[in-house]
C-alpha cells in the first residue's frame, strides 16, 4: 500500500487530484462545463430564480414601461427590506427541516411593541427596538423549548403562535387599534428616505469585489502551498471583475433616481452576515448537518438541542427585526401590521429562492433573490392597477412552481447521487 | 460461564463492563452483559440477529443508556449521557447505519462536531487532514468535495472509518465494518484494524463473517439473545462458534454441514 502511493506521488502532484478516473476541469473552459454538468444533474443553485426574475421582468416592464424605471426600482428595494429581513429567518429555520408559522404575528407584535414604548410611553426609542427583539427572541425559545422538551412539531407550535402573538399585539394596541410613529424621526427616515450618498454605494460595491478577490486568492495561494489545487489567478480576477462591474452598474442605475436605501443596505448586510455564519462557522455546519441528518449530527457529538434553538432564535429576532422595519417603512404601528400575506411572502421568499423545505439545503442569499421576485410581482400588479385578488393568485402560483421545481431538482439529484 | 477477564493481555484494561442491562420496555435487549478490552486487543462481537451486538455498541457509544450496571473506562467509572460524552473519553465508533450526513461533502462529514477554527472554518486544513487519513487507509475517494450522497457504500464506509479515527480515541468500536464491502476494500479494513491495534487502541468488531472475525480478533465473545454465552480465541473450532451463538449443537448450521458431508461421500461412494 505505501507502495502504493509513492508510486502514485510522481505523476499526480495534486493530493486532491490523484484518483484517475474522475473528470476534472481546469480553467475557464472547465469551469463552465462543470457548471453545466452540475445543472443538468439537478444542482440548479439560483438559477430558476434568476430565470423567474428575468422571465417576470421582462413581462412586467412589456406591459408597463414605468416599472423597470430607477424610480420603480428604488420604491422596491425600499418594500422588499422588510419582508426580506423576515425571510432571511426563514431560511435559518428551514436549514433545520422546521419551519415557523408566525413570523407575521410576531413582526406585527414587535412593530406594536416599538409603537407603544417608543411614543405612548415615552421610552428611548433604541431601548424600544431592543425590547422588542429581546421578546422575539424569548418567543423563539419558548418554541424551541415546546420542540426539544415536548416533542411537539413546530408547524403546529408556531400556529399555536400566530394566534396568540396576533392576540397580544391587539392587546397591547388597545382600542385605538393604530400608533402613528413621528415623521421627521430618524426610525421613520431610515424606513422612508435614507439613502446612501451615490459615492458610497459606488465605493460599496467595489469593496464586494475587492474582498470577493482577496479571499479568494488568499485561499487560492494557501490551497496550492498545501498542495491542493486551486483557482486560476485569471478566472479570481475575471469573477472579482464581473461582480464589480454587474454591482456598479446597478449602483449607477439607481443613482440616477434616489439611490440605494440604507434599509436594503441593512438587508444585504445581514444576508451576507448570515451566509458567513451559515457557510464559514461551526454552527453553520451544524444547521446543515442538523438538517440533513439530525441522528448522524447526534452521534458526532453536536449538540443538536442547541442548534435547533439557535434557528428558533434567529427566526423570530429576524422576524421582529423585520416587523420594527416595517413599522418604520409605514410610520405606524397597527393592529394590521404583519397580518394577511406577511406570513407567506416570507416564507414563499426563502423556498423561491431556492432554500429547501426538506432541510439541510439553503443559502441565505435565497431571502434576497426571493423577496426581489416576490416584492417584483406586487409592484408590477400595482403599477398595472390590479386588486390585490389577482396579486394573491399570481404569488400563489409563482411560490407553487418554485416548490415543483425543488422537488424535481432534488429527485434528479438523488437519480445523480447528489442529494 | 467463562471468566470475561481471563484475557492473556496483561496491557492496560481500557474497558471493562460489568453487569450491563438494557431493557427497551417489555424487551431485555441486554442481560448482565459483562466484557473487557485490553489496549492493544482486538475483540470480536459475535452473534445471531437479535443477540444484542449493535445495542451493546450503542450503549458503548452513548447513544442508548444502560438500565442497570457500570461502565469502567480506563479505570474509572464513567457514564456516558451522550455521544459527545463517549466521544470526549476517547470512544470512536463507526455506526452499521452510517451516519454520516449525505448533504454534506466528504471534509465536512469527517470533520462533523470537531471543526476546526469555529468562528472561521479552516476549510484548507481540514481538506489535507482529510486527505491525509484516507490516504492512510489507501482509500479511493474521487473528490472529498463532492457530497457523500455521491459515494458507494464502500466509499462511505471508509469516511465512517476515517472520521472515528480523526480524534485519536483510545477505543474504536465497529459494527459490521465489512458487511458494505468489497474483497480488497475487506482486506485493507483488516489491514487497518490490525495496524490501529498495532496503536496501542482497544478495538471492539462486530461481524457476521466467521473469516473476518478469525483473521483479525485476538478474542472472540459470544453474545447469544442479550447474554454473555461465552468466550472463544481464533483458534476454537468453527462448530464450537456456531454452537455457542446459536445456543445447540444441534442448530440449522450443523445440521445443514452433516447433510452436505452425508451428500459429499454419497457422491464418492457412487463414483466409479
Amino acid at each position: 500500500m505505501t507502495n502504493d502511493i509513492e508510486n502514485r506521488t510522481p505523476a499526480a502532484p495534486l493530493l486532491d487530484r490523484s484518483d484517475e478516473r474522475v473528470k476534472h476541469q481546469a480553467g475557464f473552459g472547465g469551469a463552465v462545463s462543470s457548471f453545466l454538468d452540475r445543472v443538468r444533474s439537478g444542482d440548479l443553485g439560483s438559477l430558476p430564480v434568476i430565470v423567474g426574475l428575468v422571465i417576470i421582468w421582462t413581462v412586467f416592464q412589456s406591459l408597463n414601461p414605468i416599472f423597470l424605471s430607477s424610480n420603480n426600482l428604488v420604491n422596491l428595494l425600499f418594500d422588499c427590506s422588510t419582508v426580506g429581513v423576515i425571510a432571511l429567518g426563514i431560511v435559518c429555520i428551514l436549514m433545520v427541516g422546521e419551519i415557523d408559522l408566525s413570523v407575521g404575528s410576531v413582526s406585527g407584535f414587535a412593530s406594536a411593541m416599538v409603537g407603544v414604548l417608543w411614543v405612548n410611553q415615552g421610552w428611548p426609542v433604541l431601548l424600544a427596538i431592543l425590547a422588542a427583539l429581546t421578546v422575539g427572541a424569548a418567543i423563539g425559545s419558548l418554541y424551541a423549548m415546546l420542540f426539544n422538551r415536548f416533542g411537539m412539531p413546530s408547524f403546529v407550535s408556531t400556529l399555536a403562535g400566530l394566534l396568540a402573538i396576533l392576540g397580544l399585539q391587539l392587546y397591547i394596541l388597545g382600542s385605538t387599534g393604530s400608533i402613528n410613529l413621528p415623521y421627521g424621526s430618524p426610525v421613520v427616515n431610515f424606513g422612508q428616505t435614507l439613502v446612501m450618498p451615490h459615492t458610497i454605494a459606488y465605493a460599496l460595491a467595489a469593496i464586494a469585489g475587492i474582498v470577493t478577490f482577496i479571499t479568494g486568492f488568499r485561499t487560492a495561494a494557501r490551497r496550492k502551498e498545501a498542495g491542493l489545487s486551486s483557482q486560476s489567478l485569471g478566472s479570481l480576477l475575471l469573477r472579482a471583475v464581473v461582480i464589480t462591474v454587474v454591482l456598479e452598474l446597478i449602483v449607477f442605475y439607481l443613482n440616477q433616481d434616489r439611490g440605494i436605501p440604507w434599509m436594503f443596505g441593512l438587508f444585504v448586510g445581514l444576508v451576507v452576515a448570515m451566509n458567513y455564519l451559515l457557510t464559514r462557522t461551526k454552527w453553520g455546519r451544524s444547521m446543515n448537518a442538523v438538517g440533513g441528518n439530525r441522528e448522524a449530527a447526534r452521534r458526532a457529538g453536536i449538540n443538536v438541542r442547541l442548534t435547533y434553538t439557535s434557528a428558533f432564535v434567529m427566526c423570530s429576532v429576524l422576524a421582529a427585526a423585520g416587523g420594527i422595519l416595517a413599522a418604520s417603512r409605514l410610520a405606524s404601528a397597527s393592529q394590521q401590521a404583519g397580518t394577511g400575506d406577511v406570513n407567506l411572502n416570507a416564507i414563499a421568499a426563502a423556498v423561491i429562492g431556492g432554500t429547501s423545505l426538506f432541510g439541510g439545503r439553503g443559502s441565505a442569499y435565497s431571502a434576497l433573490l426571493g423577496i426581489i421576485v416576490i416584492q417584483s410581482i406586487a409592484s408590477g400588479l400595482t403599477l398595472l392597477d390590479l386588486s390585490s385578488s389577482l396579486r394573491y393568485m399570481i404569488t400563489g402560483a409563482v411560490l407553487a412552481i418554485a416548490v415543483i421545481v425543488d422537488s424535481l431538482a432534488r429527485r434528479s439529484r438523488v437519480s445523480h447521487g447528489r442529494a | 460461564m467463562t471468566d470475561p477477564s481471563d484475557g492473556t493481555s496483561t496491557s492496560e484494561l481500557v474497558l471493562s463492563l460489568r453487569g450491563i442491562s438494557k431493557n427497551f420496555g417489555a424487551v431485555s435487549a441486554l442481560t448482565d452483559i459483562d466484557l473487557d478490552v485490553h489496549a492493544g486487543e482486538v475483540v470480536a462481537l459475535v452473534g445471531d440477529n437479535g443477540a444484542g451486538k449493535s445495542t451493546l455498541v450503542k450503549v458503548l457509544a452513548g447513544v442508548h443508556q444502560p438500565s442497570s450496571g457500570t461502565i469502567a473506562f480506563r479505570g474509572k467509572e464513567v457514564t456516558l449521557p451522550d455521544p459527545s460524552a463517549a466521544l470526549k473519553l476517547g470512544i470512536a465508533t463507526v455506526f452499521q447505519d452510517l451516519a454520516l450526513c449525505e448533504n454534506l461533502d466528504v471534509v465536512a462529514n469527517i470533520f462533523l462536531g470537531k471543526e476546526l477554527n469555529p468562528l472561521r472554518l479552516d476549510e484548507v486544513s481540514m481538506e489535507i487532514k482529510a486527505w491525509t487519513l484516507l490516504n492512510e487507509l489507501s482509500a479511493r475517494i474521487p473528490s472529498v468535495r463532492e457530497p457523500v450522497a455521491s459515494l458507494s457504500g464502500g466509499q462511505r464506509q471508509t469516511v465512517a472509518i476515517a472520521r472515528s479515527l480523526l480524534l485519536d480515541p483510545k477505543l474504536i468500536l465497529l459494527d459490521e465494518p465489512t458487511a458494505a464491502l468489497g474483497v480488497a476494500q475487506t482486506a485493507e479494513v483488516l489491514d487497518l484494524i490490525e495496524r490501529v491495534r498495532d496503536r496501542g487502541l482497544g478495538v471492539v468488531m462486530i461481524s457476521h463473517n466467521m473469516e473476518d472475525v478469525r483473521a483479525v480478533a485476538d478474542r472472540i465473545v459470544v453474545l447469544r439473545l442479550g447474554r454473555n454465552n461465552g468466550i472463544f480465541y481464533p483458534d476454537a473450532s468453527n462448530q464450537d462458534l456456531v454452537s455457542a451463538i446459536t445456543g445447540a449443537s444441534n442448530n440449522s448450521v450443523s445440521r445443514r454441514a452433516g447433510r452436505r458431508q452425508a451428500q459429499r461421500e454419497q457422491g464418492q461412494e457412487t463414483q466409479p
